[in-house]
């Protein structure tokens, strides 16, 4: 999976749980999701949740704390998936 | 940890207390009960005189003893009396079908959906002392120590 292939497949993940519109419409690897997006704690914990499932694999505490932003997400899912 | 240490480590007192003792608590739920109390201040004013408790003082109720209690007793060694647990609400949404009266008695019982990354999300139910379902909804939290 490329990287446009893997932000495609985050965004609608990410959509249901997002509090900036406009962030999210010019979403980027860089978009952070608690400062950008607005995201709260326990939403975040739905998105890493949802991240489990659209892709099969198993996410650990660790993961959590990395997954910052839009570009650390995509990492984790990627060496998960290479794993 | 048994049902006393739990209510012991509630981060609530009166008159915002709504958990009277827990019945059953398990890795998978629990089971509690609370008896609203006639003089309870939200009375006053829920209705002008016509005493009915509020739709978010049940959902508060709920909370309390089917989420707050039951994340206690997950939590379990990570937390103690020195270390008051953090709560927050993060998410409820609650049917209710019938309504409940001062002095009434309410049991409320939980089933644990999902427990990781410490937010909690339980199913939730409350009846009546007629055993009549009286409210029911998915209420999420998040906690640590």
């Amino acid at each position: 999976m490329n990287k446009d292939e893997l932000i495609a497949k985050l965004k609608p993940i990410i959509e249901p749980y997002i509090q900036d519109e406009a962030a999210f419409k010019n979403l980027s690897e860089d978009t952070d999701f608690v400062k950008d997006l607005k995201i709260n704690s326990a939403n975040l914990v739905d998105i890493i949740l949802d991240i489990e499932d659209a892709f099969d694999i198993r996410l650990e505490n660790e993961d959590m704390e990395q997954m910052m932003d839009v570009k650390s997400a995509m990492s984790i899912v990627k060496s998960k998936l290479e794993a | 940890m048994d049902s006393r240490q739990i209510i012991s480590l509630l981060p609530y007192k009166e008159p915002f207390l709504f958990v009277d003792h827990l019945e059953s608590v398990s890795e998978q739920g629990c089971e509690g009960a609370y008896t609203f109390k006639h003089d309870a201040y939200f009375y006053q004013g829920h209705f002008k005189d016509h005493p009915v408790t509020p739709g978010v003082i049940l959902t508060e109720c709920m909370a309390q003893i089917g989420v707050v209690c039951l994340g206690i007793y997950l939590m379990g060694q990570s937390i103690d009396s020195l270390t008051n647990p953090q709560i927050a609400l993060t998410s409820h949404q609650v049917d209710f079908y019938i309504p409940v009266f001062p002095g009434e008695t309410v049991k409320v019982r939980s089933e644990k959906e999902v427990f990781r990354f410490n937010k909690l999300k339980c199913k939730v139910y409350m009846y009546n002392s007629k055993e009549k379902l009286v409210a029911r909804g998915i209420i999420s939290g998040m906690l640590s120590s």
